[in-house]
């Protein structure tokens, strides 16, 4: 496999860490970059994400990597808000995401048996093929941690269920994303980010 | 995972990884001296265990202040929990959330029941200064979550120990009035005391230490015995 350089695009979390040691128990090392050519350069980027959409769109417009990330060849992982930053929109804040995949982030319903934020690990269960997905059985667990989810749009390779089914897993050509945390998902998640690595 | 200041890290890192991989789906490490003594905790072995485990892990005791929690989160940490200083400084709370959102931001609760009621109890980890902390147990779970809590852990402190079993009747009126994520503490004994805790508090995790700690319960027959008595659990 050709050399891996991986960005990991600074959003302004506190949480890098844990994506970084991940990294590095596949072998891979990653930099936090905030820069447009470091970005442009790497043969991965990450989008991860913690915090709220409003702050973390208002920073990516300020440092003009919004639209950095829209017009990326290379393969993009979006991570939990990060992922949820692909879509058009978000009830967070409300905000206006990247506008990489069609539809808007909601709420997740809190119920009697369903608090909101959703921590835990839900099963997936695969919706079309996709190299993401590859090795990854249905059933499997990925650790959870959020208040909001996208809808099951065309772009939904993986579902989850927490009262209503959401998008776990998404895809549109090169652009990935996934609402759990692959950094804290054991073997699964570790399966999740060595399948994005091996995409060219 | 409780430990004392002076534990070999070397150790934590061997039972962390142990854990991990008989499945524990979630660690916490609790500095329990670090609060009475005003201490903060020891960064180093945070980053160690980061990048060791695969799975989430909570950090608990002696963070007093936004920076400390920062300095654990960096260093890899899922969760921070405050406890005694939340209580000296509810507004902790809220600026936690603010600043790292509440998803991170648990608040452990040792609670003793006394007079029929349920009553919070501050700087428990050492005898000499615990003490009441003037505070109804359902009251500081409801104020906590308004402040910004995603979870709160609940130790029933009269179970915590005893291995009797975890205080159904405190967790399920904890429950009632917990809008997130409710973890019970305190008196796992036996593999029957966690299906009764999720099945008759329904709370959506159990936390044990000793009874793992001894190896009375290894963590695989615990999640195949809830998941053939119908309880959801990741298994291996």
């Amino acid at each position: 496999m050709s050399a891996r350089s991986v960005a990991i695009v600074a959003t302004g979390g506190a949480n890098i860490a844990s994506l970084s040691y991940a990294l590095e128990r596949l072998g891979v090392r990653a930099t936090l970059a905030a820069d447009p050519a470091t970005i442009r350069d790497a043969s991965h980027v990450i989008l991860p994400g913690v915090g709220a959409a409003g702050d973390a769109m208002r920073r990516l417009r300020a440092s003009g990597l919004d639209r950095v990330i829209t017009q990326l060849p290379q393969p993009v992982l979006g991570i939990c808000l990060g992922m949820q930053l692909l879509f058009d929109a978000s009830a967070e804040g409300p905000a206006t995401c990247l506008g990489i995949l069609p539809g808007r982030v909601e709420r997740l319903d809190a119920g009697p048996d369903r608090p909101v934020p959703h921590i835990g690990w839900n099963t997936l269960e695969p919706r079309a093929a996709s190299p993401l997905l590859e090795g990854l059985r249905a059933g499997d667990r990925a650790y959870f941690v959020h208040s909001f989810a996208a809808p099951v749009a065309d772009a939904t390779i993986a579902t989850t269920t927490y009262g209503t089914p959401f998008s776990a897993c998404v895809q549109r050509d090169r652009f990935f994303g996934v609402q759990f945390h692959p950094e804290r998902s054991a073997a699964v998640g570790a399966r999740v980010l060595a399948n994005f690595l091996g995409v060219d | 995972m409780r430990f004392r200041d002076h534990r070999d890290v070397g150790d934590i890192l061997e039972l962390a990884g142990r854990y991990r991989d008989e499945g524990a789906d979630e660690l916490v490490f609790y500095d329990i001296g670090a609060s009475p003594d005003g201490r903060t905790v020891d960064r180093g072995w945070v980053e160690r265990v980061a990048r060791r485990l695969d799975i989430p892990f909570c950090v608990a005791g002696g963070i007093r202040s936004v920076a400390d929690a920062e300095a654990v989160l960096a260093a890899g940490a899922e969760k921070i929990s405050v406890n005694s200083p939340a209580l000296e400084e509810p507004g902790l709370i809220d600026a936690l959330a603010r600043r790292f959102g509440s998803q991170c931001v648990v608040v452990g609760i040792d609670s003793e029941t006394a007079d029929g009621d349920y009553r919070v109890q501050q700087y428990t980890g050492d005898p000499r200064r615990s003490r009441d902390a003037a505070r109804r147990t359902l009251d500081w779970i409801r104020e906590a979550v308004e402040r910004g809590a995603g979870e709160i852990v609940l130790n029933c402190m009269a179970s915590d120990g005893v291995r009797r079993g975890y205080d159904i009747a405190q967790l399920r009126a904890a429950r009632a009035v917990c809008a997130v994520p409710l973890v019970a503490s305190g008196g796992a004994g036996a593999i029957a005391h966690f299906a009764d805790v999720f099945r008759d508090a329904r709370v959506d995790a159990a936390l044990a230490a000793s009874v793992f700690h001894s190896g009375q319960i290894a963590i695989p027959a615990l999640k195949a015995e809830l998941a053939a008595q119908g309880i959801e659990v990741r298994l291996g």
